[in-house]
């Protein structure tokens, strides 16, 4: 690891990876806008081209990087909230900590609905 | 009947902290020197650098003064991280024996581990951070409720000792050099709150100007290394939300 990425690691702290992954996941979808918009564009007049690429679209492969995507758009979607809730909200300290526990329980209900389900 | 006297400081057994300066100045380029020194129980890592440039190297240059964590001038980059040296102890972050110091980041250097900080100060002019009096001397001094929801907001940052580290820690000051900064926003939060302040507005107008508090990422690095547990981010936000509410008409006062 170069000296200045070691460097930066060492003044890593949870907000600062929050933001990383903020930025990094929307650098991420900003690549995938374009190649998105564009396959869509066949449909107006490359039908054939279009089948070829739904075809693909089938592979496992494919099935993970729709994973990943979901992921992104999960991680942007969340960083942004909590930009929001972080810039728009002066709650205290005490404050972040319900709002943290009340995410956490919902979470902990939701998934036990989940689990249930499957 | 007398005191024992205890030793404040007792040395380890020939126990040896190898600390490595980034040196240099503004002329030449910037060398690491590695120097081994004699390790003590109790020992922050100013006192290594003054041993040090005491008995190691006399033309080692550094800049402290109150050695208690008051005047803000010993802060330093301590294996990367932006620490107050003064109150920082070895045992805390020196790892397998060994520790690397090197000037503020973000500031720069005149030599060896000082820089010059004008560029930090000067933002804090730039940020309008200075009290515009609403009285004279010759009024009666203003009754200001300590426990004013207002006053709260005001008193929350005034433990600043302005030592750059959240300066140092600030990747959008890295990135932007005509960004104010924590400290000097925080200020300029503080004053905008402070019922004594005659002319919030104007402070207001300082902080929304280019490479104000909209150019802020809310990274956090300023809270999180800040040496006296102050919260820049959230002071930060609270000009983002006094800026967008002034957009839509209100005024402070």
């Amino acid at each position: 690891m170069s000296r200045a990425l070691k460097r930066t690691m060492s003044r890593a702290h949870p907000l600062w990876l929050a933001y990383i992954l903020h930025r990094l996941s929307g650098l991420g979808l900003v690549l995938f806008l374009p190649l998105h918009f564009w396959v869509l564009s066949l449909a107006l007049d490359q039908a054939a081209q279009l089948d070829g690429f739904l075809a693909l679209a089938d592979l496992a492969l494919f099935k993970f990087a729709e994973f990943g995507l979901v992921f992104l758009l999960a991680l942007h979607m969340f960083g942004g909230l909590r930009l929001m809730a972080l810039e728009w909200l002066p709650w205290s300290s005490r404050q972040k900590t319900l709002a943290a526990a009340a995410v956490a329980g919902s979470f902990l209900v939701s998934v036990s609905f989940l689990v249930q389900a499957i | 009947m007398s005191q024992p006297v205890v030793p404040s400081r007792t040395r380890a057994d020939g126990e040896k902290l190898s600390v490595t300066l980034e040196r240099g100045g503004p002329d030449g380029a910037s060398y690491r020197q590695t120097f081994d020194v004699p390790a003590y129980d109790k020992q922050t890592v100013l006192d290594v650098v003054s041993w040090i440039q005491q008995n190691a190297d006399p033309s080692v240059s550094y800049r402290f003064a109150c050695r208690v964590g008051m005047c803000g001038s010993c802060a330093m980059m301590v294996n990367g991280v932006p620490r107050w040296t003064c109150r920082t102890h070895v045992s805390k972050v020196a790892k397998g024996g060994a520790m690397e110091l090197a000037p503020l980041r973000n500031l720069p250097v005149i030599k060896d581990l000082v820089t010059d900080m004008d560029a930090f100060f000067d933002k804090w002019g730039a940020a309008e951070a200075r009290h515009h009096p609403s009285q004279t001397r010759d009024d009666p001094i203003a009754a200001i409720d300590p426990d004013s929801p207002e006053r709260q907001i005001a008193d929350a940052a005034i433990e600043c000792i302005n030592c750059a580290v959240c300066y140092a820690a600030c990747d959008t000051v890295a990135g932007d050099p005509d960004y104010l900064g924590p400290a000097a926003l925080q200020r300029a939060w503080t004053l905008y709150n402070d019922a004594k302040e005659a002319d919030p507005e104007a402070v207001l107008d300082a902080v929304t100007a280019k490479g104000g508090c909209h150019s802020c990422h809310s990274i956090g690095s300023c809270t999180a290394y800040c040496p006296n547990a102050l919260d820049p981010v959230s002071a930060i936000a609270g000009l983002k939300r006094a800026s967008a509410k002034r957009f839509f008409g209100a005024r402070k006062r």
